[in-house]
Formats: structure tokens, C-alpha cells, sequence
């Protein structure tokens, strides 16, 4: 019996010794799966950064997108996904859109379903549009003023359509007076008043309130037109109706997305599409590492959600393709903000103690250092911004190269009235590891000078009931909160607006995560809304900036960058700042 | 298991005369003389239980095995990485004299110091667990054993319905509702508090089973039987003569659950319900691994040969101490 137990004993050891070795081999085996034939044509690293890559206008093949993240919806009213609004321009346009061009110049806006660009009157409240002629439907049918119109009533209706963003309602209805398209009592269901529609190809937007950015809000996806006898309420985003160079042709949800090209789109009527290839396919799958690995053979052409390659990826792609990598910056920043309700918060010098006693270039580090991270940040308003300034450096971060200022922190915690430090906590995302990362490098820092400071990390998936309620927030006692953002549009309205002005707290799903409500920085909003003029309004926000800063109440860490994948056969290909530097879909192609 | 004839022929005899009538010793041997020479004759399990003497031995002097041997284990050294990577700069993950298991990508971190304090999470809750899982599980098991009836009927359904709970699902909702104080405990300490507690109430009902099967044959014998009809009280009946019947059983099963326990905590850790960052564990450090397996395997390797040797050694010794103190036994 002894003799018989020993012996399976033995076999357990030895199988466990073969497991191990197995393990050790595939982890060593990963290692070599690379250097394939892809460089050939590849157009080098940062190609598509500033200028076109592989420009070319030859027509045919088919461009093939990979994502790990499906759309919140494809309905262009219900989308807020940046990459949605991306990739909508294939299957829909707007009044305007955002020029065909790379990096900053595309935040330029010029004409799209319009004619010519808007005549303004009435001091900034009045928009009037005339469209082209030759715009039309996949049925041939014309797309007129009214589609446009309906298109934007559908933002209102949100107990139908819930989801996309509401800055129109906000602007042409701030007392949701309307009650959207399927609950409209007349019979066009065109019973919005601020909008007018006096023939087919004419349209009028009456404001309250002038705001200087209204015309990026209509070159928001949210701004297309739909044609009332298509539209399937909550199960358009199935199958929206195309008046874009592509249609629709299948879709599953979660699988794939295959467009085909729509005869009745006329290239002479838009000039911002080119439409090279014949047809378009999205493949969604769960493996972000894996997708990385099918990219860097050459199965797709690039990544839908540009989210970046992954760290699993990265050193081979560095390596072995580096001509086809792109390291551009997303418009982002990454940050920690401090909730001034959360003792010992509420006094600016305790917030200061932690900027100060923050080591920045190790948080860069954790973010994935200045390529895969981006460069560091001294201020809360991303560089693509007008009124933006990289080089105001309030708290001497660039000065100092990045290392923390130990003894400032040490002051300012004395000011503080707590020499001695304080006990603290970090919330950060439980899904996202490079936040993690940087939480345990800011906790590390903190400790240096007494800080205490525990990291606690929050499910993800309910950010906006956790950290974006107030109450949440400090009944938790989250001192320090570490997130991102980035622009829904690229002015400081669209950057910084949710994220410090003090109308925007909300009870819930609330951005303002300091609670910074101070009149002199809602006022500066106010004037810089109100200014018709993108370079006054870029300088009345470069004051607001400053005053943010000021108010320490954000910890900037880096200008997030991403390194993304642009195969081979890819065609003009360039980052677009409009777009937080996703290349821009609409012009891309393949060669065949 | 079924065990061929002759072979159980040839242990019987020994077995059964040995501790019941020694004819032939000179000197009384007690039941656990007898399991320890057995034991010592076992070198597998020896081995095993010197690994696991080393490991604790490992655990409690972590700090002056780190300060002679690494750095502190929350210390980064991001100046040793690769600046555009974020990998180990060196070749083999790092690994040098002054970082003998290299360092972690990201932030730098020793992983020989890491690997080293993590045993002493793992351990902590291990055994702890144990601790917690073996003393529900005796005194209910022993309850339910003895008294029978409605008792037996009520704990054992218990037992049933705490078998058919998921665990690890459990475990991971309720992490993310406690809160991040709770009986004077905060961070690392709270989960270790709370790991402790789940895995040690969802581990009961396995010792409980054994119990409580152990205790319906031991309460018709004869010994219980006069010491019932001289008058005993329950109590003393339950635990002077009972309990000292059953803790062979006990130990053996309590081998055996702490390597159960080992795994569980790794298993957690990696899904990030484990302890609190910067606190350094096995599972944790696994999952950080699994973003950069294919540039610094070792990185990954390291914490599981620690869990995997942890396990074994376990899981040897137990094997041993059940052959030493039960050789009649099948299972």
C-alpha cells in the first residue's frame, strides 16, 4: 500500500516538474512569433503624424477594422464613443464637418451638407444654412432641411433614445421645453421651435444664448440628418439609413460590420470623403493582445477603438515595425483631481503638498513612459486647444524635470497646519491597470513626506455612480481621484467646461470631481461662450486655465499619447486632432 | 480507490497490532510515537514538510531576509528600466547581484523582496483560514455527530447549502461593497481580515462532513458508553473523550485545506480582490505579469514557482502525515 501511494505520489511531482517546464517553454515561446515580411512598404514611424501616409487616390480593395470595444450605439444620435463619431462619416454627414486634413488643421470646419458656411446675424444667435443640391439618401431621395431638422429633434427624445451627447437640447432648449419627435403633437413632428425650416433647402437655428462653439456641436454626429419614414426609434443604431459615401449591409452586434458603397452618394457634392475603398469591414473580437498579435500579421488594417497597442505588444511592434507605427497625441490628459469636500482637502495647501510631493517622471513612467504615456503635463489644458500653453508651469514640474519638490511639499504641508503629514485615499479604476500603476507611484511619493495614502480601487463599470456623486465621494473619503478626459469637441468649452465650472456638479455622472465652483472662472466661461471669435475666446481661456491652476485643485500627469497600427497597405493615413488623434476614417484606403 | 488484496494483506497486521497491543516492545509506544517513526521513514513527505518549515521560516524573518538580501519591497527604481518600454533594462527580467530575481516593469520594484513578503500574505491567510475553517468545522461537526435528530439535520443542510455556495463570487461582491474601514481595520489589513473570515466559512462544511462522520461511529462505542453511564456531562463527553478520537482526522484534513487555502488567496489576489496595493502578493504580482509574459517571462514565473512550490510542498506533507497517522486509509 505505502509502496502504491509513493509511486503516484511521485507521478504527481513528475507531472507537476513537466507542467512547469511547459509553462516556462510558452512563455519563452511567445517571444519569438514576430519579424514577419510586413516591412516592405511600411512608411515609416510617425508617418501618419502631421502629414498624409502612403497619400494615394486609388480606389478599390477592402479596409478592414479590428476593434475590442463595440460602439455604445451606431444610431449617430445615441453615439458618444470618439470613435463612433470617426467612423460615422462613412454612413452619415452634417451641416459641417471637420476638413480632411492632418493634426491641428483638422479642427478647422467647413461645409459638408451645407453649401457655404453659416451666416451669422443677430449677435451670435441666429445660424442660417442653405444645402447643396446634389445631397441625397441610399434610396436616391434628397436630403433636405427637414431630415436635418428630425435628426436633431431625436436628441431630445432620451426616454427612446437614450445615450449621445446633449449639447444641442442644452444650447437651442435649455429648458427642455421640447419633448422631443415621438411625443410631438403636430403633424411634421416638427414642432421644435428653434429650429425653422421655411423650404427644403434652407435651415435656421435661433439660439437663446449666443455660443461661439454652436457650429462644433453641429459637426457632432448627434447633428445628422434621419429621415422620419426610416427611423426605427430605438433600433435605428441597427441599421441606420446611409446619405454618406457608404451603406450598411450587415451587422451583429459584437461580430462584424460590413459596408458597401452607396451608388447615390455624388463625390462632387462632398469634399471632405474620399471613399477609395469598395468596401469597409469592422471585426469586433475580445482579446485586446490577441487582436495586437492579427494586426502585426496583417489580417486588419487597423485598430476601430485606436485605444493604442497594448504593453503585451508593444516592445515587438517598437522593435520589429516600427514604419508602422504612429505615436501621436490623443488630446487627453491623464490627472489626479482633488474633491475639496474630503478633509484635509479643503485647504489649498494641503492640495499643494501633493502636487509638489507628486514625482512626475515617474508617473510618466507608470503611464507608460513619453511615447506609449505621453509627455509631462504642467497644465490642465491639452496642447491642440486654443489658450493653450505647455509652457506655464505654476507648480516648476518642467523646471524640476519632473522629480518631486520635496522640501515645497514640506512647507506647504507645514502651512497646511499638518507638518507632519496626513492619512489620505486614492480612488482609481479597478479596470484599468496603467491608473492602477500610477496611483501606487503617486502613493509611493506621498509616503516620502508623510503622506498616507491608501489606494482603493473602484469597479470600473460604475464610475459615474461612484466617483461622479458627490456624496459618493465623501462618505469614501476619496482625497485624490485619479481619471482622464478628453474633448467632446477641441475648444476649452468642449475640454474644460465639465471638469471646472461650477454649473456643471452634477448629483450624479458628475465630471466637476473637485467641486471647484468659483465665479471669476463660471464668469470667464461665460465671456469666452459668448465671443464669436476662436482666437479672443482661445485667450479668454488661457486666463481660465491659469486661474485653474491657481485653485490646485488638479494634478496634471502627462498629455496622453498612444502608439497605434497602420498596416502596410493603409493609405492616407493621418491623426486627426478632431478626432483625438484616431486617424481620420473618412479618407483612408488600401491598396489592393 | 480500490486497493489490490495482497497489498492490503501485507499492511493490515501491522497496522491494526501496533497500537492497540505492542507485544513485542519493551517501552509503551503511544499512537503519535508510532505515526512519527512512520513518518520519519517517508522522504517525499519529509521533504515536503521541510520546505514547509522553511517557508514559514521565510515568512516570519522576511524583513531580515529583504534587508540582507534585496530592497524594501515597496521601494521603485524606475531609473533601472528601459525609459520607452517601462521593461527591466537588463537581460533575464533584471536579474543581477543586487536584484537576484530582477526587477518589475512599470515601476522597478525588487521582485526577490516582493516574492519574499508575499509568502507571508500567503501563509497569513492560509493558515488563518485554516484556523477559522477547522474550529467551525469541529465544534459544529462534532455537535451534529453526537447529538443527532433535528441538530444533525438542521447543521447538515447548512453544511449542504454553504457546499453549493460560489465561492469566488462571493468573496468578489463582497470586497466591493465593504467598506474601507471596518472593525478597526483599514487597506491591506481589512482584506486580509475579510479573506481570512469568507474563505474560513466556505472551507467549515469539508472538516465538518469528516467530523461529524467520525463522531457518529465513535459515539456507539464502548468507552463513550461507560463514560455516559458513570455519569459524564455532554460537554466532557464531547471534548475529553471524543475531540482527542478525532484529531488525526483534523490534522490530516487541516494539511490539506491550507495549500486549498494557498490557492484561493493567489486566485484572488490575481483577480484583484486580494490585498490592497502596494502590499506585495503572489496572485497579484501573477496578474501584473501576464501584460509583459512574452518580454520578461521571468517576471512571471518567479511568483508561480512560489505558488507552486508552496503547494506541493503542502500538499507532500499532508500526504505523509495522513499515511502516518491513518495507513488503513484509502482515500
Amino acid at each position: 500500500m505505502t509502496t502504491h501511494r509513493t509511486s503516484k505520489r511521485r507521478l504527481a511531482a513528475g507531472t507537476a516538474v513537466v507542467l512547469a517546464a511547459m509553462l516556462t517553454a510558452t512563455a519563452c515561446g511567445g517571444s519569438d512569433t514576430k519579424k514577419d515580411e510586413g516591412k516592405a512598404g511600411a512608411s515609416g514611424f510617425n508617418a501618419g503624424i502631421g502629414k498624409v501616409s502612403n497619400a494615394s487616390d486609388k480606389k478599390g480593395g477592402e479596409l478592414k477594422f479590428v476593434a475590442t470595444q463595440e460602439a455604445d450605439s451606431w444610431d449617430p444620435q445615441r453615439g458618444y464613443y470618439g470613435f463612433m463619431w470617426d467612423f460615422a462619416r462613412y454612413y452619415t454627414r452634417q451641416l459641417v464637418s471637420f476638413k480632411p486634413a492632418p493634426g491641428g488643421e483638422s479642427t478647422e470646419l467647413v461645409p459638408d451638407l451645407a453649401a457655404g458656411k453659416a451666416e451669422i446675424s443677430d449677435g451670435g444667435k441666429t445660424y442660417k444654412y442653405t444645402l447643396k443640391d446634389n445631397v441625397s439618401w441610399e434610396d436616391g431621395s434628397p436630403v433636405t432641411a427637414q431630415d436635418i431638422k428630425y435628426g436633431i429633434e431625436r436628441t431630445w427624445a432620451q426616454d427612446v433614445i437614450s445615450g449621445g451627447p446633449v449639447y444641442l437640447m442644452q444650447v437651442l432648449d435649455p429648458k427642455t421645453e421640447y419633448k422631443g419627435p415621438y411625443k410631438d403633437e403636430s403633424a411634421d413632428k416638427l414642432g421644435l421651435k428653434a429650429i425653422e425650416t421655411p423650404d427644403a433647402k434652407t435651415i435656421i437655428f435661433k439660439l437663446p444664448q449666443p455660443n461661439g462653439d454652436f457650429e462644433q456641436m453641429l459637426a457632432m454626429p448627434a447633428a445628422s440628418p434621419v429621415k422620419q419614414d426610416k427611423d426605427t426609434a430605438a433600433k435605428y443604431g441597427l441599421k441606420p439609413f446611409s446619405n454618406g459615401p457608404y451603406k450598411i449591409d450587415s451587422y451583429e452586434p459584437n461580430k462584424s460590420m460590413k459596408l458597401s458603397r452607396n451608388d447615390k452618394w455624388k463625390p462632387e457634392s462632398d469634399t471632405i470623403r474620399k471613399a477609395l475603398p469598395d468596401s469597409i469591414s469592422v471585426t469586433f473580437m475580445a482579446n485586446a493582445d490577441d487582436m495586437d498579435k492579427r494586426l502585426m500579421n496583417g489580417e486588419f488594417d487597423l485598430d476601430l477603438n485606436a485605444t493604442g497597442i497594448g504593453q503585451a505588444a508593444r516592445a515587438t511592434a517598437l522593435k520589429d515595425h516600427k514604419a508602422n507605427l504612429d505615436n501621436g497625441q490623443t488630446g487627453f490628459i491623464r490627472y489626479a483631481v482633488f474633491p475639496q469636500t474630503v478633509a484635509p482637502f479643503d485647504n489649498i495647501e494641503c492640495r499643494k503638498a501633493v502636487i509638489y510631493a507628486a514625482d512626475h517622471k515617474s508617473l510618466q513612467t507608470a503611464r507608460g513612459g513619453p511615447q506609449a504615456g505621453g509627455d509631462i503635463a504642467p497644465n490642465m489644458l491639452p496642447l491642440g486647444i486654443k489658450g493653450s500653453d505647455g509652457k506655464y508651469d505654476p507648480y516648476e514640474v518642467l523646471k524640476n524635470d519632473g522629480k518631486p519638490n520635496v522640501e515645497k511639499a514640506k512647507e506647504a504641508l507645514k502651512a497646511c497646519g499638518k507638518p507632519e503629514g496626513f492619512k489620505t485615499t486614492i480612488a482609481v479604476r479597478n479596470n484599468k491597470p496603467v491608473e492602477v500603476a500610477t496611483a501606487v507611484s503617486l502613493q509611493n511619493a506621498l509616503k516620502q513626506v508623510g503622506i498616507d495614502a491608501q489606494v482603493d480601487q473602484f469597479d470600473g463599470a460604475q464610475t459615474s455612480g461612484i466617483i461622479g456623486s458627490p456624496k459618493v465621494v465623501k462618505e469614501k473619503g476619496y482625497g485624490i481621484i485619479i481619471m482622464g478626459w478628453g474633448a467632446d469637441f477641441p475648444t476649452g468649452q468642449g475640454f474644460s467646461q465639465p471638469l471646472v465650472d461650477g454649473r456643471f456638479i452634477l448629483q450624479s455622472g458628475n465630471n466637476n470631481f473637485s467641486e471647484l465652483n468659483d465665479p471669476a472662472i463660471n464668469g470667464l466661461f461665460d465671456q469666452a461662450i459668448a465671443e464669436t471669435d476662436p482666437a479672443k475666446a482661445g485667450d479668454i481661456y488661457k486666463q481660465m486655465n491659469q486661474k485653474v491652476s491657481e485653485a490646485a485643485v488638479y494634478l496634471p500627469f502627462v498629455y496622453d499619447k498612444t502608439i497605434t497600427w497602420r498596416s502596410t497597405r493603409l493609405t492616407n493615413a493621418y491623426t486627426s486632432d478632431a478626432y483625438n488623434g484616431r486617424y481620420d476614417y473618412a479618407s483612408l484606403g488600401v491598396l489592393k | 480507490m480500490t486497493a489490490p488484496l495482497h497489498d492490503t494483506s501485507a499492511a493490515e497486521p501491522a497496522a491494526v497490532a501496533a497500537p492497540e497491543t505492542p507485544q513485542k516492545a519493551i517501552e509503551g509506544r503511544s499512537p503519535w510515537k508510532i505515526a512519527w517513526s512512520r513518518l520519519k521513514r517517508d522522504k517525499v513527505a519529509l521533504a515536503g514538510g521541510v520546505i514547509v518549515l522553511l517557508l514559514i521560516l521565510v515568512a516570519l524573518f522576511a524583513p531580515l531576509i529583504v534587508k540582507a538580501f534585496g530592497h524594501p519591497p515597496e521601494e521603485l527604481h524606475e531609473d533601472l528600466l528601459d525609459p520607452l518600454l517601462g521593461l527591466p533594462a537588463g537581460d533575464w527580467g533584471g536579474m543581477n547581484g543586487d536584484f537576484l530575481l530582477g526587477i518589475e516593469p512599470v515601476n522597478g520594484r525588487d521582485v526577490f523582496s516582493r516574492i519574499v513578503y508575499g509568502a507571508r500574505i500567503s501563509l497569513l491567510v492560509a493558515f488563518l483560514s485554516a484556523f477559522v475553517a477547522v474550529s467551525l468545522g469541529t465544534v459544529f461537526g462534532i455537535i451534529a455527530g453526537y447529538f443527532g435528530g433535528w441538530v444533525d439535520a438542521a447543521i447538515s443542510r447548512v453544511m449542504d447549502l454553504l457546499l453549493a455556495f460560489p465561492q469566488l463570487l462571493f468573496i468578489i461582491a463582497l470586497i466591493s461593497v465593504i467598506p474601507s474601514k471596518l472593525w478597526g481595520f483599514e487597506g491591506s489589513g481589512l482584506r486580509i481580515a475579510v479573506l481570512v473570515l469568507v474563505i474560513g466559512f466556505f472551507g467549515w462544511p469539508y472538516i465538518g462532513r469528516i467530523v461529524r462522520g467520525q463522531t457518529l461511529s465513535l459515539r456507539e462505542r464502548e468507552y463513550v458508553e461507560a463514560a455516559r453511564s458513570l455519569g459524564a456531562g455532554r460537554t466532557y463527553i464531547l471534548f475529553r473523550e471524543l475531540l482527542p478520537n478525532l484529531v488525526a482526522p483534523i490534522t490530516v484534513y487541516t494539511t490539506l485545506m491550507i495549500p486549498t487555502n494557498v490557492l484561493t488567496e493567489a486566485a484572488l489576489s490575481f483577480l484583484g480582490v486580494g490585498v490592497k496595493p502596494p502590499t506585495p502578493s503572489w496572485g497579484e504580482t501573477l496578474s501584473t505579469a501576464v501584460r509583459t509574459y512574452e518580454d520578461d517571462p521571468l517576471f512571471m514565473i518567479f511568483p508561480g514557482v512560489a505558488i507552486f512550490i508552496t503547494v506541493l510542498a503542502f500538499n507532500l506533507f499532508g500526504d505523509g502525515v495522513r499515511d502516518a497517522l491513518d495507513p488503513k486509509g484509502s482515500r
